[in-house]
């Protein structure tokens, strides 16, 4: 599936956050499109926006400390024929302009653009006010709304480039952390479309984020302990690809969905949504359980709140030995 | 736009009372919704839609139409009374207010009605798109004129002074916000509410250049907004004085009336049976004396 080669090799892999890919996305975007501005709330550096501010400075615009009137901003800029992608932190945009993007944004109906950056606990230090642990399920219900979590900086730079295309809004969400990228530009990706990045008949993680790696890493050593094990690649969480899901659960039998988001109303919301109507089986869920998370570094927080290889390698025996 | 003779000021007057008349009359077939607001912003409503604005009702969505941004969606029904009287959608259609498959929902949706420029209920939300409009027409060398009609009451969401910052830090001179004050909110009076004065120094504050008139006052309208255009430097407000409920003498001042209809208003004023017939009558037998205050 073009992955890249020595993909479990991760001491060779190129590491980079996914915030990466989106800033350069944004700068081919906005090379693409004369119609892209970037709008962000006093967050530059972090939300790898400075790029395209130093690339083109008279389509950047700074609003401050500010994220309400960042998404309004944004809606306005969309009525008059502008692609805005605004840019902060996940915590505060969809976090605090949660209404604001709903109405104005979403009710309009208006390409507004939103780039989450530091979501998840692997935010790290800076501790639960700053790691967004509901954005993704906040903007999953909300109607017209697009979701995309990708895995790695090179696919974050790809689905930052289809968020520009679209013609209604799109939630883009994005981790601090340094994480491999292990993807190439050939590895497809659609709005839509889930990717069997390793077919396996035993169970199927279905997983986004950086923890794609992670789940690839287990099936590769649950291979080594006789466990054949499939890997789905699902960045889009709304649309949801049923189909590619619904199929490869046919063949397995069992699944685990993974992610570093709440297990309430994030991709494992959508995986169980999509088993009970379709083909119910078994199912297990990695992610956080109802609650906030700590200061630490990222590692130690990955583990304490099971979000690791180990955890995912656990809950796949488990939902294994559910099986009829 | 030209600046008022005497006739076109009466013209505006028998407008802004048949614009009043189908409020109430939408209203009531609707039998929820808001009355003060919408009665109140009658004359701004007739001043915009009938002299103000460089629109098209035949082709609404021109690309160089003049924006009007209604952020306070509550009062969409006299936006609604005032584009159907100016053209926009039959006069009949009012009717369908607030009802099932309605293009005229209880708040505003461009989506379903592209001619109202923007989605609004949730306050505070109308200044920054107002914003947004007017960044993107300065990048893009557009002429049009960028207008947001608000509340006071709205003016204690942190949204619009967000807002208000970035436009004054903008220089968004292409940007004209109105707001109707009128006192009062759901709660009561907004002084008591959450104190808003002293306002004009406040939005002066925020960089803005204000100007205050009474907003049932054609003329003064007008000039404001003629003023705003020849402020270069910095986005104006204009605090439009009105009074809520504005031409039923029953129900002026009184808050009861923000978010009710006729006939489920307070009743030490009119029985509650009687309410949208006694309202009607007291606009028609106004007839042409809803006059504006310099008169």
């Amino acid at each position: 599936m073009h992955l890249v080669d020595n993909l479990t090799d991760k001491d060779k892999l190129e590491m980079a956050p996914t915030r990466d890919g989106y800033g350069k996305g944004l700068i081919e975007a906005g090379e693409k499109d004369k119609n892209v501005v970037v709008l962000c709330a006093d967050l530059a550096e972090s939300t790898r926006t400075h790029w395209f501010k130093e690339k083109f400075p008279e389509r950047y615009i700074e609003m401050g400390v500010a994220e309400q009137n960042m998404a309004t901003v944004a809606a306005g800029l969309a009525l008059a024929g502008k692609i805005p992608f605004i840019s902060s932190y996940a915590a505060f945009s969809p976090g605090r302009n949660n209404e604001q993007l709903r109405t104005t944004a979403a009710l309009n109906n208006v390409p507004v653009k939103i780039g989450g950056a530091h979501a998840g606990i692997s935010v790290g230090p800076d501790g639960a006010t700053h790691q967004a642990l509901e954005d993704a399920g906040l903007m999953r219900m909300i109607p017209r709304m697009t979701v995309l979590v990708p895995c790695d900086a090179v696919e974050a730079k790809k689905a930052t480039l289809a968020a520009a295309k679209l013609p209604g809004p799109v939630y883009i969400r994005f981790a601090r952390d340094n994480s491999p990228v292990f993807t190439t530009e050939d590895t497809p990706f659609e709005v839509g479309k889930a990717q069997v990045f390793r077919e396996g008949k035993d169970a199927t993680i279905v997983a986004a984020s950086m923890l794609v790696y992670d789940a690839l890493v287990a099936a590769e050593e649950l291979s080594k302990e006789g466990l054949d094990v499939g890997v789905v690649n699902s960045p889009s969480l709304k649309p949801f690809d049923v189909e590619t899901v619904v199929g490869e659960a046919k063949k397995s039998g069992a699944v685990v969905s993974v992610e570093e988001h709440q297990v309430i109303g994030g991709l494992g919301s959508a995986v169980a949504e999509t088993l009970a109507q379709h083909y119910p089986v078994p199912q297990e869920f990695i992610g956080v359980k109802d609650r906030f998370g700590e200061s630490g570094n990222a590692d130690e927080l990955m583990k304490e709140f099971g979000l690791d290889v180990p955890a995912i390698k656990e809950a796949v025996k488990k939902v294994v030995s559910r099986k009829k | 736009m030209a600046h008022l003779h005497d006739d076109k000021i009466k013209e505006l007057e028998e407008k802004a009372n048949q614009v009043r008349q189908s409020i109430i009359e939408s209203l009531i077939e609707a039998g929820s919704g808001h009355t003060a607001g919408p009665l109140g912003m009658a004359d701004v409503f007739t001043a915009f839609y009938f002299h103000i604005l460089n629109h098209d009702p035949k082709n609404p969505m021109w690309e160089d139409r003049d924006r009007l941004i209604l952020s306070n969606g509550h009062i969409v029904p006299v936006r609604y009374a005032a584009m159907a009287h100016a053209g926009y959608f039959p006069i009949e259609e009012l009717k369908t207010l607030r009802k099932f498959g309605s293009r005229l929902q209880g708040h505003p949706e461009r989506n379903i009605m592209p001619a109202l420029e923007s989605t609004s209920g949730p306050l505070g939300s109308g200044l920054g798109q107002a914003s947004g409009i007017a960044y993107a027409a300065r990048m893009d060398g557009k002429k049009f004129r960028t207008y947001c009609l608000m509340s006071d009451g709205e003016l204690d969401a942190g949204n619009i002074w967000e807002s208000a910052m970035f436009a004054g830090k903008n220089k968004l001179s292409n940007l004209t916000g109105l707001i109707d004050r009128n006192n009062i909110q759901i709660n009561g009076i907004t002084e008591d509410i959450m104190p808003l004065e002293p306002l004009r120094e406040k939005w002066e504050a925020f960089n803005w250049h204000v100007v205050e008139v009474n907003g049932h006052n054609f003329e003064e309208i007008v000039d404001a907004v003629e003023q705003a255009k020849a402020i270069y430097e910095k986005p104006t407000v204009i605090i439009a004085h009105t009074i809520p409920g504005k031409g039923i003498p029953e129900i002026e001042f009184d808050y009861r009336w923000h978010g009710n209809p006729p006939g489920k208003g307070p009743e030490d004023v009119f029985p509650k049976d009687k309410q949208g017939e006694e309202m009607l009558k007291r606009l028609r037998t106004l007839g042409g004396k809803i006059k504006s205050e310099h008169e």
